[in-house]
């Protein structure tokens, strides 16, 4: 069976297939790494060298059986360490999907990482352990997952085979997580029985919980309906760079090139650029493989309007009524990256937004929020290396920014240290006026 | 309300939106950035990359070869080829006159895959490139699979894992002070698969040596090795006649080929799906050193 679904897969890539980007989280302990290991194992994923070089490894440390975290953790310090010190990204297919895992460590550097991990994921798997159930960790997993708006969540109960297979057990934690996330806002939970080990419920579908219903994790992995999660309504095109051939052949050409962040563009369409205000129409939609009809997420392409208007980079090309308002004053939340100083009010930073980078100063810390119990401390004096707070910034110049919850591209921004350089901060758009 | 599936995206058009944004954001950033070109199929996929993300622009920036001197003749005929379609500047950062100048010294095994090195950072200060494109893949070892797609350098070309910005979204943070750099790798989320897959779609031009042909090959250390003037056979070795073809294509004294009868992109694709073995693991010498050699490398600023 799993030899037929490997062998169809290397075989089917003629056909179209697309893209699912997951994150995954929980700690070695909940059998993450087997996890990965048995999906990349069972759709021919590894090969047989690195299998062998692991095996070797493991047997030369005398591990009782074949350790495949050491699959990712190839970093010398993780050998050293046995840590994972960060985010890896593996990759497996089969007929119908590519799938980019973004496997995120469960110790060092939490909160880091996953929200790294969770800001490109369609999708994040959260593994619990049978015997234990729900524990602080899994919470905050979800919430982070939540936070970063990852459109779809899947709870993995894992080793149902140290829990008798037993139905009870994860009915009473399935229903414990999903009253949890239906405070959280969580858009589409998917919860599954498997034992990662033995290879239940991962691939096909396990005889030994006939009580379960559901697919077996890959089959949800492959069909899960991720094509509506993207914006199609709000126009959103971030210049990034105008294309000025100036040659003989195209002495006139003017192309303002850009990936569609969300809706849908058309040659013909009134649209309107930001921060000026001109509006003007598409004249065309062109790519080096020739025009195309229609342009939406994610594709990378080049809009000429009818118009001469100056555009640059980090302009925003959207609809004359559908436009997010310029804004210096934004309210987000910030998870804080940096373990060398901490975000505190009065500091300015240099941020990058879409196309566009501006300087800000952090003019209030309203809170900071324990990822665990999700209460807010209103007294807090600043934000440490994993700590997320909400702020209020005043930039230099506007953002054409929208919400967060309404647009992944346009809401999200990093907070880049002046001094160092340093990638300090995620932070993510609760309001902008 | 529009049908949402009318707008399908393919796993080959999201990776190729996704190279060219990277592209795009480099040229916008920075003042001088430079595409490693060796001639192997990963650049050669991001050079039509780079074609296609500024058309009908000419590319603008130069390409650069580090040319140890132990070449694949059809590998350069290619690179010159290629270069002159697209009418880029080609820069060779050049082993041999390194050696001859006293930069590197030939190692005792006679690989100069470790003395590139050198060489390319040379070359980096030279011209003053402050954003280099490479074609590393993350699927292709354990180390690389933990890379930034924008990896930051210090001024000494360094590397260090330990230390790299988070990267979140699709938003790079370019920023660097005078001499330090940025290795750029937009096919960083491609499989050896993938990048097959698009040069048949795009009907991409390879060397021809990626193809089965005969040649006369050694077996050393279970790895068949073309014998040419830089790679003579050992006391011991009885040079043989065999159908092969490269999978990668690197350094010509440490690269090996497979035994292949592969000899149209179609039936490569068809073999990469079924073999068992990764293609660093089947064809290079350098990485079977040590656990961490390619680590270690980077760290000292290796592509």
């Amino acid at each position: 069976m799993v030899d037929d679904i490997a062998r169809t897969s290397r075989a089917a890539a003629a056909r179209p297939m697309d893209l699912l980007r997951f994150a995954t989280a929980g700690s070695v302990d909940d059998g993450k790494s087997t996890l990965i290991g048995r999906l990349l194992y069972d759709t021919k994923s590894i090969f047989e060298d690195q299998l062998a070089a692991v095996e070797a490894v493991s047997a030369a440390r005398g591990d009782e059986y074949t350790d495949l975290a050491l699959l990712t953790d190839g970093l010398r310090a993780e050998r050293e360490q046995g840590i994972t010190i960060d985010v890896a990204y593996r990759y497996f297919a089969t007929p119908r999907r590519k799938f980019i895992i973004a496997d995120t460590p469960g110790h060092i550097q939490y909160t880091r990482n996953m929200v790294t991990g969770a800001s490109t994921a369609d999708l994040a798997l959260i593994l619990v352990d049978a015997r234990k159930g729900l524990v602080e960790q899994s919470r905050r997993h979800a919430f982070l997952c939540s936070l970063l708006r990852v459109p779809h969540l899947v709870l993995c109960v894992n080793k149902m085979d140290l829990v008798d297979w037993s139905e009870e057990i994860y009915e009473s934690i399935a229903d414990e997580f999903t009253a949890f996330a239906a405070k959280l806002e969580a858009p589409d939970l998917t919860v599954v029985p498997i034992s990662a080990l033995h290879g239940d419920n991962i691939v096909t579908r396990s005889s030994r919980m006939p009580w379960y219903d559901g697919p077996a994790l890959l089959h949800h992995l492959e069909h899960v309906h991720i094509a509506s999660d993207r914006n199609l309504v709000d126009v959103r095109l971030p210049v990034q760079y105008v294309i000025r051939p100036q040659s003989t052949r195209y002495p006139d050409y003017r192309g303002y090139a850009g990936q569609v962040a969300s809706g849908v563009l058309k040659p013909g369409d009134e649209i309107m650029v930001l921060p000026s205000g001109f509006t003007s129409r598409i004249a065309s939609i062109e790519t080096a493989d020739g025009p195309v009809a229609e342009a939406y997420p994610p594709m990378s392409v080049t809009v000429r309007l009818t118009d001469e208007l100056d555009i640059s980079r980090g302009d925003l090309i959207c609809r004359p009524h559908n436009a997010p308002k310029p804004a210096q004053d934004i309210d987000a939340l910030i998870c804080w990256m940096d373990e060398s100083a901490p975000l505190q009010p009065g500091r300015k930073y240099a941020v990058k937004h879409t196309t566009r980078t501006a300087r800000a100063v952090v003019r209030e810390l309203q809170y900071r929020l324990d990822v665990n119990t999700l209460h807010r401390d209103e007294t807090a004096e600043g934000l440490a290396l994993n700590e997320i707070g909400r702020v209020r910034l005043r930039t230099t110049v506007p953002l054409l920014a929208d919400e967060y919850r309404r647009n992944r591209t346009t809401g999200g921004f990093i907070v880049v240290d002046e001094a160092t350089n340093r990638t300090v901060g995620a932070a993510m758009i609760l309001d902008a006026a | 309300m529009t049908s949402v599936a009318a707008y399908r995206f393919s796993h080959l058009d999201a990776l190729e939106a996704e190279s060219v944004f990277v592209m795009r954001e480099v040229v916008a950033e920075f003042e001088r950035p430079v595409l490693l070109f060796s001639g192997g199929k990963d650049s050669i996929v991001m050079l039509r990359l780079a074609e296609k993300a500024f058309w009908p622009a000419p590319i603008p920036f130069p390409v650069m070869h580090v040319d140890t001197g132990h070449n694949f003749d059809e590998v350069l005929a290619y690179r010159d080829r290629r270069v002159q379609e697209l009418g880029v500047n080609l820069i060779v950062a050049s082993v041999p006159e390194a050696l001859e100048s006293g930069l590197v010294r030939e190692s005792a095994d006679g690989s100069r895959n470790r003395i590139q090195t050198p060489v390319l950072l040379d070359a980096v200060e030279k011209h003053r490139f402050d954003a280099l494109f490479g074609g590393a893949r993350r699927d292709e070892e354990k180390a690389r699979a933990k890379e930034r797609v924008f990896s930051f350098r210090d001024e000494f070309g360094q590397w260090d894992p330990r230390n790299q910005r988070p990267e979140l979204w699709s938003l790079y943070n370019a920023r660097i002070n005078r001499g330090e750099s940025i290795r750029v790798f937009p096919l960083a989320n491609w499989t050896e698969v993938d990048v097959w897959h698009y040069i048949n779609r795009e009907k991409i031009a390879l060397p021809e040596i990626y193809f089965a042909h005969e040649r006369e090959v050694v077996d050393r250390d279970g790895m068949l090795y073309a014998v040419h003037d830089h790679l003579p056979p050992r006391p011991g070795e009885e040079p043989f006649i065999e159908t092969v073809r490269y999978r990668t294509v690197g350094d010509a004294s440490c690269t090996a080929a497979v035994k292949s009868d592969a000899d149209t992109v179609e039936k490569v694709i068809e073999e990469v799906g079924a073999t068992r073995i990764t293609e660093r693991g089947a064809t290079r010498g350098d990485d079977r050193v040590s656990e961490t050699a390619m680590e270690d490398r980077k760290r000292e600023g290796y592509f």
